[in-house]
Protein backbone atom coordinates (compact mmCIF):
# COMPACT_ATOMS: atom_id res chain seq x y z
CA UNK A 1 0.00 0.00 0.00
CA UNK A 2 3.08 2.47 1.07
CA UNK A 3 5.00 1.50 -2.09
CA UNK A 4 1.89 2.13 -4.42
CA UNK A 5 1.09 5.36 -2.73
CA UNK A 6 4.57 6.77 -3.23
CA UNK A 7 4.63 5.30 -6.94
CA UNK A 8 1.36 7.58 -7.30
CA UNK A 9 3.34 10.41 -5.50
CA UNK A 10 6.40 9.53 -7.98
CA UNK A 11 4.56 9.36 -11.14
CA UNK A 12 2.56 13.00 -10.34
CA UNK A 13 5.75 14.55 -10.05
CA UNK A 14 7.05 13.54 -13.17
CA UNK A 15 3.79 14.06 -15.02
CA UNK A 16 4.01 17.51 -13.46
CA UNK A 17 7.66 17.91 -15.19
CA UNK A 18 7.33 16.47 -18.25
CA UNK A 19 4.02 19.11 -18.14
CA UNK A 20 6.43 22.01 -16.88
CA UNK A 21 8.84 21.33 -20.06
CA UNK A 22 5.67 21.34 -22.67
CA UNK A 23 5.24 25.42 -21.10
CA UNK A 24 8.33 26.75 -22.44
CA UNK A 25 7.01 30.08 -24.75
CA UNK A 26 9.70 31.29 -27.46
CA UNK A 27 12.02 34.33 -26.50
CA UNK A 28 10.86 35.87 -29.81
CA UNK A 29 6.51 35.37 -29.04
CA UNK A 30 7.00 36.11 -24.66
CA UNK A 31 8.38 39.49 -25.96
CA UNK A 32 5.81 40.34 -28.65
CA UNK A 33 3.61 39.61 -25.97
CA UNK A 34 4.85 42.35 -23.69
CA UNK A 35 5.18 44.64 -26.19
CA UNK A 36 1.09 43.82 -27.60
CA UNK A 37 0.21 44.27 -24.32
CA UNK A 38 2.20 47.59 -23.65
CA UNK A 39 0.18 49.03 -26.89
CA UNK A 40 -3.19 47.87 -26.28
CA UNK A 41 -2.98 49.41 -22.80
CA UNK A 42 -1.35 52.80 -23.95
CA UNK A 43 -4.22 53.32 -26.98
CA UNK A 44 -6.99 52.72 -24.61
CA UNK A 45 -5.72 55.07 -22.30
CA UNK A 46 -3.07 57.57 -23.75
CA UNK A 47 -1.58 58.52 -20.27
CA UNK A 48 1.78 57.64 -21.77
CA UNK A 49 2.13 59.23 -25.02
CA UNK A 50 -0.08 62.30 -23.91
CA UNK A 51 2.35 63.32 -21.10
CA UNK A 52 5.05 62.78 -23.22
CA UNK A 53 3.45 64.79 -25.79
CA UNK A 54 2.55 67.92 -24.10
CA UNK A 55 5.69 68.09 -22.46
CA UNK A 56 7.76 68.09 -25.76
CA UNK A 57 5.52 70.23 -27.55
CA UNK A 58 5.34 72.76 -24.62
CA UNK A 59 9.38 72.66 -24.41
CA UNK A 60 9.67 73.34 -28.32
CA UNK A 61 6.95 76.45 -27.82
CA UNK A 62 9.29 78.12 -25.22
CA UNK A 63 12.28 77.88 -26.87
CA UNK A 64 10.39 79.09 -29.68
CA UNK A 65 9.83 82.35 -28.35
CA UNK A 66 12.85 82.33 -26.08
CA UNK A 67 15.07 82.15 -29.06
CA UNK A 68 16.22 84.77 -31.46
CA UNK A 69 14.44 84.58 -34.97
CA UNK A 70 17.60 84.69 -36.75
CA UNK A 71 17.18 81.74 -39.04
CA UNK A 72 21.25 81.16 -38.34
CA UNK A 73 20.75 80.85 -34.41
CA UNK A 74 17.80 78.62 -34.96
CA UNK A 75 19.83 76.08 -37.40
CA UNK A 76 22.22 75.87 -34.68
CA UNK A 77 20.46 75.15 -31.72
CA UNK A 78 17.94 72.99 -33.02
CA UNK A 79 19.67 69.62 -32.21
CA UNK A 80 19.88 71.30 -28.81
CA UNK A 81 16.26 71.97 -28.20
CA UNK A 82 15.41 68.52 -30.07
CA UNK A 83 17.42 65.83 -27.86
CA UNK A 84 16.78 67.98 -24.86
CA UNK A 85 13.36 67.57 -25.53
CA UNK A 86 13.38 63.84 -26.15
CA UNK A 87 15.58 62.96 -23.42
CA UNK A 88 13.08 64.94 -20.58
CA UNK A 89 10.17 63.74 -22.35
CA UNK A 90 11.50 60.36 -22.75
CA UNK A 91 12.32 60.29 -18.80
CA UNK A 92 8.26 61.04 -18.47
CA UNK A 93 7.59 57.85 -20.47
CA UNK A 94 10.87 55.43 -18.62
CA UNK A 95 8.74 56.60 -15.47
CA UNK A 96 5.12 56.33 -16.37
CA UNK A 97 5.86 52.72 -18.51
CA UNK A 98 7.52 50.92 -15.65
CA UNK A 99 4.90 52.42 -12.42
CA UNK A 100 2.64 50.87 -14.30
CA UNK A 101 4.15 47.11 -13.41
CA UNK A 102 5.02 48.10 -10.15
CA UNK A 103 2.33 49.88 -8.79
CA UNK A 104 -0.31 47.01 -9.14
CA UNK A 105 1.88 44.36 -8.82
CA UNK A 106 2.03 43.47 -12.47
CA UNK A 107 6.40 42.97 -13.00
CA UNK A 108 5.82 40.15 -10.35
CA UNK A 109 3.22 38.63 -12.72
CA UNK A 110 6.15 39.01 -15.18
CA UNK A 111 8.57 37.74 -13.25
CA UNK A 112 6.55 34.54 -12.63
CA UNK A 113 6.22 33.21 -16.11
CA UNK A 114 8.21 30.83 -17.42
CA UNK A 115 10.74 32.76 -19.37
CA UNK A 116 14.01 34.26 -19.26
CA UNK A 117 14.14 37.37 -17.41
CA UNK A 118 15.37 39.62 -20.16
CA UNK A 119 12.20 39.01 -21.90
CA UNK A 120 10.53 41.57 -19.74
CA UNK A 121 13.53 43.71 -20.45
CA UNK A 122 13.58 43.67 -24.09
CA UNK A 123 9.18 43.86 -24.49
CA UNK A 124 9.55 47.11 -21.90
CA UNK A 125 12.76 48.39 -23.91
CA UNK A 126 10.73 47.99 -27.05
CA UNK A 127 7.97 49.47 -26.15
CA UNK A 128 9.63 52.39 -25.02
CA UNK A 129 11.30 52.87 -28.05
CA UNK A 130 7.96 52.92 -30.28
CA UNK A 131 6.16 55.28 -27.59
CA UNK A 132 9.46 57.53 -27.73
CA UNK A 133 9.36 57.32 -31.45
CA UNK A 134 5.76 58.06 -31.75
CA UNK A 135 6.38 61.40 -29.94
CA UNK A 136 8.82 62.53 -31.95
CA UNK A 137 7.21 61.53 -34.88
CA UNK A 138 4.93 64.40 -33.80
CA UNK A 139 6.85 66.49 -32.65
CA UNK A 140 9.45 66.95 -35.79
CA UNK A 141 6.58 68.38 -38.03
CA UNK A 142 5.66 70.97 -35.52
CA UNK A 143 9.15 71.86 -34.75
CA UNK A 144 9.55 72.16 -38.46
CA UNK A 145 7.02 74.57 -38.75
CA UNK A 146 7.55 76.76 -35.46
CA UNK A 147 11.43 76.98 -36.58
CA UNK A 148 11.45 76.91 -40.36
CA UNK A 149 14.20 74.34 -40.45
CA UNK A 150 13.14 70.81 -42.78
CA UNK A 151 14.36 67.97 -40.26
CA UNK A 152 13.02 64.85 -42.51
CA UNK A 153 15.82 63.86 -44.20
CA UNK A 154 16.89 60.08 -43.79
CA UNK A 155 20.47 60.86 -42.21
CA UNK A 156 19.33 62.96 -39.95
CA UNK A 157 16.27 60.42 -38.66
CA UNK A 158 18.55 57.34 -39.05
CA UNK A 159 20.66 59.38 -36.07
CA UNK A 160 17.25 59.88 -33.96
CA UNK A 161 17.10 56.65 -34.18
CA UNK A 162 20.04 55.30 -33.09
CA UNK A 163 19.98 58.41 -29.97
CA UNK A 164 16.17 57.05 -29.21
CA UNK A 165 17.50 53.03 -29.31
CA UNK A 166 20.14 54.15 -27.10
CA UNK A 167 18.44 55.90 -24.71
CA UNK A 168 15.64 53.66 -24.28
CA UNK A 169 18.32 50.75 -23.93
CA UNK A 170 19.34 52.56 -20.90
CA UNK A 171 16.48 54.22 -19.44
CA UNK A 172 14.28 50.88 -19.41
CA UNK A 173 17.06 49.56 -17.43
CA UNK A 174 17.48 52.21 -14.77
CA UNK A 175 13.75 52.87 -15.13
CA UNK A 176 13.15 49.18 -13.43
CA UNK A 177 16.19 49.76 -10.55
CA UNK A 178 14.28 53.26 -10.07
CA UNK A 179 10.61 52.01 -10.10
CA UNK A 180 12.00 49.89 -7.03
CA UNK A 181 12.23 53.05 -4.60
CA UNK A 182 10.03 55.52 -2.95
CA UNK A 183 11.76 58.59 -4.73
CA UNK A 184 11.42 57.10 -8.38
CA UNK A 185 10.44 60.19 -10.33
CA UNK A 186 13.05 62.02 -8.77
CA UNK A 187 15.95 59.37 -8.76
CA UNK A 188 15.16 58.30 -12.62
CA UNK A 189 16.69 61.70 -14.14
CA UNK A 190 19.18 61.27 -11.40
CA UNK A 191 20.72 57.79 -12.57
CA UNK A 192 19.71 58.56 -16.40
CA UNK A 193 21.22 61.14 -17.20
CA UNK A 194 24.74 60.81 -16.47
CA UNK A 195 25.06 57.30 -17.90
CA UNK A 196 23.22 58.38 -20.98
CA UNK A 197 25.53 61.10 -21.59
CA UNK A 198 27.20 59.64 -24.31
CA UNK A 199 24.70 58.82 -26.33
CA UNK A 200 22.98 62.09 -25.93
CA UNK A 201 26.53 64.21 -26.73
CA UNK A 202 27.09 61.89 -29.80
CA UNK A 203 23.21 62.15 -31.02
CA UNK A 204 23.65 66.34 -30.82
CA UNK A 205 27.23 66.38 -32.41
CA UNK A 206 25.86 64.38 -35.25
CA UNK A 207 22.20 65.77 -35.68
CA UNK A 208 24.53 69.14 -35.61
CA UNK A 209 26.65 68.14 -38.05
CA UNK A 210 24.10 67.09 -40.73
CA UNK A 211 21.79 70.14 -39.86
CA UNK A 212 24.99 72.56 -40.61
CA UNK A 213 25.14 71.12 -43.93
CA UNK A 214 27.96 68.74 -42.86
CA UNK A 215 29.82 65.76 -45.06
CA UNK A 216 28.14 62.15 -44.08
CA UNK A 217 31.65 61.18 -43.22
CA UNK A 218 32.87 63.97 -41.21
CA UNK A 219 29.57 63.12 -39.12
CA UNK A 220 30.82 59.46 -39.02
CA UNK A 221 32.63 59.47 -35.81
CA UNK A 222 29.58 60.39 -33.64
CA UNK A 223 27.30 57.84 -35.67
CA UNK A 224 29.90 54.74 -34.50
CA UNK A 225 30.08 56.45 -30.80
CA UNK A 226 25.91 56.02 -31.22
CA UNK A 227 26.26 52.46 -32.58
CA UNK A 228 28.80 51.15 -30.19
CA UNK A 229 26.90 52.78 -27.12
CA UNK A 230 23.44 51.33 -28.54
CA UNK A 231 25.06 47.59 -28.44
CA UNK A 232 27.25 47.91 -25.25
CA UNK A 233 23.87 49.06 -23.55
CA UNK A 234 21.78 46.78 -24.83
CA UNK A 235 24.14 43.93 -24.06
CA UNK A 236 24.99 45.08 -20.73
CA UNK A 237 21.52 45.44 -19.68
CA UNK A 238 20.74 41.85 -21.22
CA UNK A 239 23.40 40.41 -18.71
CA UNK A 240 22.43 42.46 -15.36
CA UNK A 241 18.46 42.70 -15.25
CA UNK A 242 18.09 39.53 -14.00
CA UNK A 243 19.79 41.29 -11.00
CA UNK A 244 18.22 44.21 -11.18
CA UNK A 245 14.89 42.73 -10.83
CA UNK A 246 16.05 40.14 -7.91
CA UNK A 247 15.17 40.42 -4.59
CA UNK B 1 5.74 18.23 -3.80
CA UNK B 2 7.21 21.26 -1.55
CA UNK B 3 9.83 20.40 0.66
CA UNK B 4 12.40 23.33 2.37
CA UNK B 5 14.68 22.47 4.38
CA UNK B 6 16.77 25.09 6.93
CA UNK B 7 15.36 28.06 5.15
CA UNK B 8 17.39 31.16 6.08
CA UNK B 9 16.65 34.66 4.78
CA UNK B 10 18.07 37.46 5.63
CA UNK B 11 17.69 41.05 4.28
CA UNK B 12 20.79 42.98 4.77
CA UNK B 13 21.56 42.30 8.64
CA UNK B 14 17.63 41.75 9.39
CA UNK B 15 16.93 37.68 9.32
CA UNK B 16 13.46 37.51 8.68
CA UNK B 17 13.28 32.94 7.38
CA UNK B 18 15.69 30.87 10.62
CA UNK B 19 16.31 27.30 9.18
CA UNK B 20 12.73 27.11 8.51
CA UNK B 21 11.60 23.00 7.56
CA UNK B 22 8.40 22.75 5.77
CA UNK B 23 7.45 19.63 3.71
CA UNK B 24 4.10 19.49 1.33
CA UNK B 25 2.49 16.31 -0.26
CA UNK B 26 0.54 16.50 -3.61
CA UNK B 27 -2.76 17.76 -3.40
CA UNK B 28 -2.16 19.03 0.41
CA UNK B 29 -4.15 22.25 1.24
CA UNK B 30 -1.53 24.51 4.11
CA UNK B 31 -2.78 26.84 5.49
CA UNK B 32 0.01 29.41 6.54
CA UNK B 33 -0.68 31.36 9.92
CA UNK B 34 1.09 33.80 11.77
CA UNK B 35 1.49 36.97 13.33
CA UNK B 36 2.68 40.29 11.06
CA UNK B 37 6.04 40.23 10.53
CA UNK B 38 6.28 36.70 10.94
CA UNK B 39 7.51 36.05 7.27
CA UNK B 40 4.57 34.30 5.88
CA UNK B 41 4.84 36.48 2.40
CA UNK B 42 8.71 36.47 2.56
CA UNK B 43 8.76 32.76 2.34
CA UNK B 44 5.85 32.58 0.05
CA UNK B 45 7.74 35.07 -2.22
CA UNK B 46 10.95 32.52 -2.58
CA UNK B 47 8.73 29.03 -3.04
CA UNK B 48 7.60 31.63 -5.80
CA UNK B 49 10.76 32.06 -6.81
CA UNK B 50 10.63 35.86 -6.81
CA UNK B 51 13.16 36.04 -4.02
CA UNK B 52 16.26 33.60 -3.55
CA UNK B 53 16.95 32.20 -0.45
CA UNK B 54 19.76 32.94 1.60
CA UNK B 55 20.61 29.45 2.71
CA UNK B 56 18.73 26.00 2.88
CA UNK B 57 17.45 23.96 0.62
CA UNK B 58 13.86 24.73 -1.43
CA UNK B 59 12.37 21.50 -3.86
CA UNK B 60 9.22 22.70 -5.50
CA UNK B 61 7.64 20.14 -7.29
CA UNK B 62 10.84 18.10 -8.52
CA UNK B 63 13.07 21.11 -9.14
CA UNK B 64 15.84 22.92 -7.02
CA UNK B 65 15.60 26.86 -6.12
CA UNK B 66 16.95 28.78 -7.18
CA UNK B 67 19.01 26.90 -10.13
CA UNK B 68 15.83 25.74 -11.85
CA UNK B 69 13.67 28.57 -11.36
CA UNK B 70 12.35 28.83 -14.66
CA UNK B 71 10.73 25.18 -14.57
CA UNK B 72 9.32 26.00 -11.43
CA UNK B 73 7.41 28.62 -12.40
CA UNK B 74 5.72 27.08 -15.18
CA UNK B 75 4.45 24.64 -12.69
CA UNK B 76 3.08 27.85 -9.95
CA UNK B 77 0.05 29.70 -9.93
CA UNK B 78 0.64 32.81 -7.42
CA UNK B 79 -2.19 35.45 -6.08
CA UNK B 80 -1.31 37.68 -3.90
CA UNK B 81 -3.68 40.48 -2.46
CA UNK B 82 -2.59 43.01 -5.63
CA UNK B 83 -4.23 41.27 -8.64
CA UNK B 84 -1.56 41.53 -11.12
CA UNK B 85 -3.87 42.56 -13.44
CA UNK B 86 -3.46 45.17 -16.09
CA UNK B 87 -6.53 47.86 -15.50
CA UNK B 88 -6.56 49.17 -19.48
CA UNK B 89 -7.21 45.73 -20.71
CA UNK B 90 -10.12 43.42 -20.64
CA UNK B 91 -10.23 40.17 -18.94
CA UNK B 92 -10.10 38.53 -21.75
CA UNK B 93 -7.12 40.45 -23.01
CA UNK B 94 -5.53 39.81 -19.44
CA UNK B 95 -6.32 36.25 -19.67
CA UNK B 96 -4.64 36.19 -23.41
CA UNK B 97 -1.36 38.04 -22.01
CA UNK B 98 -0.32 35.92 -19.41
CA UNK B 99 -1.55 32.55 -21.79
CA UNK B 100 1.06 33.79 -24.14
CA UNK B 101 3.97 34.57 -21.74
CA UNK B 102 3.16 30.95 -20.09
CA UNK B 103 2.96 29.31 -24.34
CA UNK B 104 -0.13 27.61 -23.41
CA UNK B 105 -2.50 26.17 -26.59
CA UNK B 106 -6.33 25.92 -27.58
CA UNK B 107 -5.29 29.90 -25.93
CA UNK B 108 -9.21 31.20 -26.74
CA UNK B 109 -10.61 27.65 -25.53
CA UNK B 110 -8.52 28.27 -22.26
CA UNK B 111 -9.59 31.93 -21.48
CA UNK B 112 -13.37 30.53 -21.81
CA UNK B 113 -13.05 27.97 -19.31
CA UNK B 114 -11.29 29.93 -17.07
CA UNK B 115 -13.52 32.95 -16.89
CA UNK B 116 -16.70 30.74 -16.49
CA UNK B 117 -14.58 29.04 -13.52
CA UNK B 118 -14.49 32.02 -11.91
CA UNK B 119 -17.81 33.16 -12.52
CA UNK B 120 -17.22 35.98 -14.91
CA UNK B 121 -17.68 34.53 -18.23
CA UNK B 122 -20.28 37.96 -18.94
CA UNK B 123 -17.95 40.25 -17.93
CA UNK B 124 -14.92 39.19 -20.70
CA UNK B 125 -14.96 42.30 -22.52
CA UNK B 126 -14.75 44.55 -20.00
CA UNK B 127 -11.77 46.62 -19.00
CA UNK B 128 -10.47 45.36 -15.46
CA UNK B 129 -10.74 48.84 -13.77
CA UNK B 130 -14.54 49.08 -14.10
CA UNK B 131 -14.31 45.66 -12.00
CA UNK B 132 -14.96 45.51 -8.36
CA UNK B 133 -12.31 44.57 -6.27
CA UNK B 134 -14.29 40.75 -5.84
CA UNK B 135 -14.33 40.66 -8.94
CA UNK B 136 -10.68 41.38 -9.84
CA UNK B 137 -9.40 38.70 -7.51
CA UNK B 138 -11.50 36.44 -9.21
CA UNK B 139 -9.93 36.91 -12.31
CA UNK B 140 -6.69 37.23 -10.53
CA UNK B 141 -7.16 33.34 -9.50
CA UNK B 142 -8.20 32.76 -13.46
CA UNK B 143 -4.85 34.32 -14.09
CA UNK B 144 -3.03 32.11 -11.84
CA UNK B 145 -4.52 28.79 -13.08
CA UNK B 146 -4.83 29.45 -16.87
CA UNK B 147 -1.76 27.50 -17.57
CA UNK B 148 -2.86 24.61 -15.28
CA UNK B 149 -0.28 24.38 -12.66
CA UNK B 150 0.29 22.26 -10.31
CA UNK B 151 1.24 23.59 -7.33
CA UNK B 152 -1.17 26.63 -5.52
CA UNK B 153 0.20 29.65 -3.43
CA UNK B 154 -2.02 32.25 -1.93
CA UNK B 155 -1.17 35.34 -0.09
CA UNK B 156 -3.55 36.95 1.78
CA UNK B 157 -6.39 36.47 -1.02
CA UNK B 158 -9.31 38.00 1.65
CA UNK B 159 -7.45 40.84 1.95
CA UNK B 160 -10.20 44.26 1.24
CA UNK B 161 -12.55 41.73 0.64
CA UNK B 162 -16.36 42.00 1.95
CA UNK B 163 -18.51 39.54 3.12
CA UNK B 164 -20.42 38.61 -0.20
CA UNK B 165 -16.97 38.67 -2.03
CA UNK B 166 -14.49 36.34 0.39
CA UNK B 167 -17.61 33.62 -0.33
CA UNK B 168 -17.56 33.95 -3.87
CA UNK B 169 -13.48 33.55 -3.38
CA UNK B 170 -14.17 30.73 -0.91
CA UNK B 171 -16.00 28.85 -4.27
CA UNK B 172 -13.45 29.33 -6.34
CA UNK B 173 -10.62 28.17 -3.98
CA UNK B 174 -12.43 24.51 -3.57
CA UNK B 175 -12.74 24.27 -7.15
CA UNK B 176 -8.77 25.15 -6.95
CA UNK B 177 -7.87 22.36 -4.98
CA UNK B 178 -10.92 20.01 -6.01
CA UNK B 179 -9.03 19.75 -8.92
CA UNK B 180 -6.27 17.79 -6.96
CA UNK B 181 -3.67 21.06 -7.29
CA UNK B 182 -1.52 21.66 -3.81
CA UNK B 183 -2.26 24.88 -2.40
CA UNK B 184 -0.67 26.65 0.35
CA UNK B 185 -2.35 30.09 1.29
CA UNK B 186 -1.19 31.87 4.09
CA UNK B 187 -4.18 34.38 5.62
CA UNK B 188 -5.19 36.01 9.17
CA UNK B 189 -9.00 34.76 8.56
CA UNK B 190 -9.28 31.27 10.67
CA UNK B 191 -12.05 30.87 10.12
CA UNK B 192 -12.17 30.27 6.05
CA UNK B 193 -8.84 28.85 6.47
CA UNK B 194 -10.19 26.32 9.30
CA UNK B 195 -13.20 25.59 6.33
CA UNK B 196 -10.78 25.39 3.37
CA UNK B 197 -7.47 23.83 4.44
CA UNK B 198 -6.63 20.00 5.24
CA UNK B 199 -3.43 20.97 7.65
CA UNK B 200 -2.41 24.46 9.56
CA UNK B 201 0.91 25.09 10.28
CA UNK B 202 1.79 28.07 12.34
CA UNK B 203 4.64 30.39 11.60
CA UNK B 204 6.38 32.82 13.85
CA UNK B 205 9.56 34.64 14.22
CA UNK B 206 11.02 32.99 11.41
CA UNK B 207 10.18 29.00 11.74
CA UNK B 208 7.42 26.82 11.60
CA UNK B 209 6.43 26.44 15.19
CA UNK B 210 3.44 23.67 15.51
CA UNK B 211 1.71 22.00 12.68
CA UNK B 212 -1.91 19.83 12.65
CA UNK B 213 -4.26 18.56 10.28
CA UNK B 214 -7.73 18.61 10.36
CA UNK B 215 -8.36 15.36 11.79
CA UNK B 216 -6.17 16.53 14.19
CA UNK B 217 -8.01 19.72 15.03
CA UNK B 218 -11.25 17.86 15.61
CA UNK B 219 -10.53 17.69 19.10
CA UNK B 220 -9.96 21.30 19.43
CA UNK B 221 -10.50 24.67 17.58
CA UNK B 222 -8.14 26.57 15.48
CA UNK B 223 -7.83 29.56 17.23
CA UNK B 224 -7.42 27.75 20.35
CA UNK B 225 -4.87 25.88 18.30
CA UNK B 226 -2.91 28.88 17.18
CA UNK B 227 -2.69 30.77 20.84
CA UNK B 228 -1.32 27.82 21.95
CA UNK B 229 1.18 27.81 19.36
CA UNK B 230 2.09 31.68 20.02
CA UNK B 231 2.59 31.26 23.66
CA UNK B 232 4.70 28.37 23.24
Amino acid sequence: MMANNSESKKKKVESGKRKAESLHPSFFKATLAIIQKDLSAEFRSFELISAMLVFSLLVIIIFNFALELDIKVRQSVTSGVLWTTFAFAGTLGLNRSMSVEKDRGCMDGLLLAPVDRSVIYFGKAISNLIFMLIVEGIVLPVYSVLYNVNLFRFDLLGVILLGSIGYAAVGTLLSTMSAQTRTREVLLPILLFPVAMPVLLASVKASNGLLAGADFTEVLTPINLLIVYDVIFIAIAFMVFDFVVEE
Amino acid sequence: MIEVKKLVKRFGLKTILRGLDFSVEPGEFVALLGPNGAGKTTFLRILATLSRPSLGAVMVAGYQLPNQAAQVRAKLGVVSHMPLLYPDLTAEENLRFYGRMYGIGNMEERITEVLEMVGLENRRKDLIRTFSRGMQQRLAIGRAVIHDPEVMLFDEPYTGLDQDASEMLDEVLRSVAAEGRTVVMTSHDLARAEELATRFDILSRGVITASATQKELKKTNLLAFYKQALVD
